[in-house]
């Protein structure tokens, strides 16, 4: 956890608080993420998760504490927080490509307009990226034509593409046809032993399991637990972790 | 029949001019819309406010109130003036007021346009780090474009024919003031009227069929 020596931990959460109208969907949040580290967050429905990850882009505001990211504050707007969001990369649920770009422009739209890349050197790395992913084949083919499995893939390599500090997962198979779950986790699995830190939202105990260094359980709004896969799977501490495992471990 | 034969000359003369003032509304109407409608989705609120303002006040005044006011308020009283011929004047201050009051109708056609595109693509934008611009320019309304292009149609079409009010605002050379002038001097021409019609109809019903097959065309797929 001590890549290029940097021992400062890449995310810090102090006291991180908000509020949906009355509902109170993060209490007190305080999380450290390591450089290279992989943070499974899982829980409850409506127990704060996605919320929580959506913070640390400032998808989601907060109303109180403090985020920070690579040593600095989360700037609130502006030019700021466009190079915050172009450093964190970002899965989605519902995989969110550009519906009107081909696949290889979904890819180079960060690099080329973000950091100024040249066209055709974007191009290459896109390829490259797809190559990984295993789309490489339909590059010039619109989202819509992709089956959902090889669209999160893609949302992955454009994710890829702007070389991420961290990639955050809100739920990446979720939203997936069961036999597709597993090329998406595959290619989540590689990221995570190449030393990519990240965040991921899920209910796949299997990849929690085989790829987290660290699971946190979240309910009503607050982390009720956090340890080790292994730990947290055979010897879980709390009734309400306990009582969450055993309805779906049993399945 | 005769009298659109003798008239003919003027009127088509006549006619060039609406089609003068509806190219230039057109280009200067969607121009001002998209603007338009930025402002009135960005996350600056003195902006948002001054794009409702805009299209709330433009969109409810009559049209021939609005160029009446082009012409008497900002040109006569206020001194805008783009040329010092008056016939060249009048035309572009009746161009002026109907871009105006087109766009504030292209603003929120767009808008609706807006809407059509789901909340996810402006999350994946900003969280590449496009900035709201960008993620405007390139994400948000292309696909509210093609979302609205044949209701945009209609916008287009609407304000070809709104041309013939060019006299509110003192233009008095397109084909609806021509087609007066001549009726004061023959009496009301039944072939005159169906001419005109036919060549409006001949503008602005292959808008109508271009504007649906390329909705149809550029629809994005979801």
């Amino acid at each position: 956890m001590t890549e290029n020596g940097d021992v400062t931990p890449l995310v810090q959460m102090e006291n991180v608080n908000k509020h949906f109208g009355a509902l109170h969907v993060l209490k007190d949040i305080n999380l450290t993420v390591s450089r290279g580290e992989v943070l499974v967050v899982i829980g409850p429905s409506g127990g704060g998760k996605s919320t929580l990850c959506r913070t640390i882009n400032r998808l989601e505001t907060i109303d109180g504490g403090k985020i920070v990211f690579d040593g600095q504050v989360l700037p609130e707007e502006g030019k700021g927080l466009a190079r915050l969001r172009s450093e964190v990369g970002m899965v989605f649920q519902s995989f969110n490509l550009f519906a009107h770009k081909t696949i290889r422009e979904n890819v180079t739209l960060g690099p080329t307009k973000v950091r100024r890349q040249a066209r055709a050197a974007a191009d290459t790395r896109a390829m490259e990226l797809l190559e990984r992913v295993g789309i490489a084949a339909q590059a010039d083919k619109y989202p819509a034509q992709l089956s959902g499995g090889q669209q999160q893939r893609v949302a992955i390599a454009r994710a890829l593409a702007m070389d991420p500090k961290m990639i955050l997962f809100d739920e990446p198979t979720s939203a997936l046809d069961p036999e597709m779950v597993q090329e998406v986790l595959d290619v989540m699995i590689g990221l995570a032993r190449d030393g990519m830190t990240m965040m991921v939202v899920t209910h796949e105990m299997g990849f929690a399991r085989r790829a987290a260094n660290r699971v946190v359980f979240m309910a009503d709004g607050q982390i009720v637990e956090e340890n080790t896969p292994d730990e947290f799977f055979t010897n879980a501490q709390t009734e309400r972790a306990r009582d969450f495992l055993s309805k779906i471990l049993t399945h | 029949m005769d009298e659109l034969i003798k008239y003919a000359p003027d009127l088509a003369e006549g006619f060039l001019e609406n089609v003068k003032l509806s190219l230039v509304a057109a280009v200067a109407s969607l121009i001002l819309g998209t603007i338009l409608v930025a402002m009135r989705v960005s996350p600056t609120p003195v902006l948002r406010a001054a794009g409702t303002f805009y299209v709330n006040v433009v969109r409810n005044t009559p049209l021939t109130l609005v160029l009446a006011f082009s012409a008497l308020g900002l040109s006569d009283q206020l001194g805008l003036v783009f040329s010092e011929t008056p016939r060249t004047n009048s035309f572009w201050i009746v161009a002026m007021g109907l871009s105006l009051y087109t766009a504030s109708f292209v603003c929120e056609g767009l808008r609706s346009g807006i809407n059509t595109v789901p909340l996810g693509q402006a999350e994946a934008a900003r969280a590449i780090g496009l900035t709201f611009i960008q993620s405007l320019t390139l994400i948000i309304l292309p696909q509210a474009f093609r979302a609205v292009i044949a209701p945009l149609g209609s916008v287009m079409i609407a304000m070809i024919k709104n041309t013939t009010v060019a006299t509110a605002g003192g233009y008095l050379a397109d084909a609806a003031a021509v087609m007066k002038i001549t009726f004061d001097t023959t009496g009301a021409s039944i072939p005159i009227f169906i001419g005109l019609i036919l060549a409006f109809m001949a503008l602005t019903m292959p808008i109508g069929y271009f504007t649906g097959w390329l909705a149809r065309r550029l629809a994005v797929a979801r």
